[in-house]
């Protein structure tokens, strides 16, 4: 029975596999997650066969009650929210995983035997894993939320505070692995863990977000591979480590387009400003041209090809269903339009792909970085919607500058360029933009969902 | 000591399939594969399903419950919510 249930694990194994292949085109995309969850369905199924198992009422009651809250807070959730809920949904991963290694550890040593060294050092890693997980996740919910101060958190001696802590749980874990029957061992160690959790995310500000929500996204799947070393079980180790490789990459792939090394974003730390970089005034002073959206209107009416580039201002300002509209009447004058997406725009990886999909824009129209890089110099205007870091040109053209050498979208190649902002004021990395004083640039000062509905109007007009 | 060197070749094996498959993956498709992913590392429930059956102590049974309406939550939502995002990407009609 038992190798005919790991037989079955094995094949939730390989459709995990599948469903994540299926996720590499967007046609496959829904095919590939149906699979995922029928391996996942397949597990548990399987699971509920086992022997050990004497009795089923509370089995089902959390798995109703669990069920429940995910339909709900799935089916309710708004796109321009789903970074929170990510987060949030690592983090249960993550408990869930310390909770089940608790377990375990009261099991293994009820009876007279001792565990073996290799199951109380599994169980260690996924109470401590599990920890950093879920606090880490709940601190990046209520950043991205709102309720916890969305810019870095520094404070004096927090890299000596970081340090001990490390230092405390690993060796807390040690004494797990040495003494597991003492229970108290165990959950100082959670206990600790939970406290260096929510101080490695304190400090991140919130345009380095994509960079944390893909790195916990690494440390929920540690975290279950942890628990599968606890219960011999496969199929967790398999998937943990497939997530934890998932998280992994798109951390890198985050980093890169920041141009920053992970230390530097986990830290807090920004690249040093270099001294007697040009002040606002003289970057900007008398040369910034303000516009209308008639004017804009004006432009778009000759314009034969069209770039959009949007950036977190479009999610705050919920204004991806109006440039959906705005494009597809530009289509409809003929007018080819395109988007070109920054790989950190937005508050987590692929952010403003999923709100653009919602709103209806057809996946062949968004295009990445490099491939709007390519050939911006043939487009008649440029629309960059709340986006201000990811297209400063400075990052090209300044080595001392604060992003030096970050990949950007070189809009400022474009015929025009319009840019919709509320302000001046200054993006994530505190300088000012020349982008806005260039001679082919005009900003449109205002709202961008209302500056975009503006556009509509008096495109209609015309 | 065999089965942890057993877990850990599939563990290092298994990561390496991941790094092959996800760095095909477009950055268009990045947040449903986070959430994707994210559904698919609740399969903690199982361990989870196992503890709060057994039934050896009451502690156990209660840490089970508590880990099995955690990871189900992380497993339906992050699978209903994924489905639902790709929904949304079509083609060109």
């Amino acid at each position: 029975m038992s190798s005919l249930i790991n037989i079955g694990y094995l094949v939730a194994s390989v459709l995990f596999i599948l469903g994540l292949k299926g996720l590499t085109h967007p046609r496959t995309a829904v095919r590939g997650n149906l699979l995922g969850a029928v391996g996942m369905l397949l597990a548990v199924l399987l699971t509920l066969t086992n022997q050990q198992i004497i009795s089923y009422e509370w089995i089902i009651l959390g798995l109703i009650i669990g069920g429940a809250i995910g339909a709900v807070s799935a089916i309710k959730i708004e796109m321009t929210s789903m970074p929170e809920l990510v987060a949030v949904f690592n983090g249960f991963g993550g408990i869930a995983s310390v909770l089940v290694a608790g377990a375990a550890l009261l099991e293994n040593t009820m009876g007279a035997e001792v565990p073996m060294m290799q199951l109380t050092i599994a169980i260690a890693a996924s109470g401590l894993i599990g920890a950093v997980t879920f606090w880490g996740s709940l601190v990046a919910f209520g950043k991205l939320k709102g309720l916890i101060g969305d810019n870095a958190i520094l404070f004096g001696g927090q890299q000596i505070i970081n340090a001990v802590l490390a230092a405390a749980v690993l060796a807390l874990s040690c004494w797990v692995v040495i003494d597991p029957a003492s229970g108290v061992a165990f959950w100082l160690l959670v206990g600790v863990a939970s406290v260096l959790g929510v101080l490695l995310v304190i400090p991140v500000g919130g345009a380095d977000m994509p960079v944390v929500v893909a790195l916990l996204n690494s440390y929920s799947g540690l975290a279950a591979a942890a628990t599968g070393f606890v219960l011999s079980n496969n199929v967790l180790i398999i998937t943990g480590s497939l997530v934890g490789a998932s998280g992994l990459i798109l951390t890198q792939i985050m980093c890169k387009a920041m141009n920053r090394s992970l230390t530097n974003v986990l830290f807090g730390v920004l690249a040093p400003v270099g001294d007697g970089g040009p002040t606002a005034d003289e970057v900007y002073g008398g040369k910034v041209k303000s516009t209308s959206p008639e004017e804009v209107a004006i432009l778009f009416e000759t314009a034969r090809r069209v770039c959009i580039i949007p950036g977190y201002g479009m999610a705050v300002s919920q204004a991806q269903h109006p440039v959906a509209s705005l494009a597809a009447l530009l289509e409809s004058r003929g007018t080819k339009v395109e988007y070109g997406v920054h790989p950190v725009a937005g508050r987590m990886p692929g952010h403003m792909n999923v709100l653009l999909a919602e709103a209806d824009v057809p996946y062949e129209a968004l295009r990445d970085m490099d491939e709007t890089n390519e050939d911006i110099d043939q487009v008649d205007v440029a629309l960059v919607i709340g986006a201000n870091d990811v297209v400063n040109p400075v990052a090209r053209t300044d080595p001392n500058s604060a992003i030096a050498g970050m990949p950007i979208i070189d809009v400022d190649k474009a015929k025009t360029v319009v840019i919709i902002k509320r302000s001046l004021s200054p993006g994530f990395a505190g300088i000012p933009n020349p982008l806005f004083a260039l001679d082919n640039s005009l900003m449109l000062f205002g709202d961008g969902k209302k500056a975009v509905l503006d556009m509509i109007a008096a495109l209609k007009d015309n | 000591m065999e089965m942890f060197i057993m877990g850990l070749t599939i563990f290092v094996l298994a990561i390496f399939v991941g790094f092959e498959i996800i760095t095909k993956i477009p950055p268009t498709l990045h947040t449903p594969l986070m959430s994707g992913s994210n559904a698919i590392s609740g399969i903690t429930v199982v361990g989870a399903v196992l503890s709060s059956g057994s039934q050896h102590t009451m502690t156990t049974t209660i840490l089970g419950v508590l880990a099995v309406v955690f990871a189900t939550i992380n497993v339906v939502g992050g699978f209903m919510v994924t489905n639902r995002m790709l929904a949304m990407f079509k083609k060109k009609s």
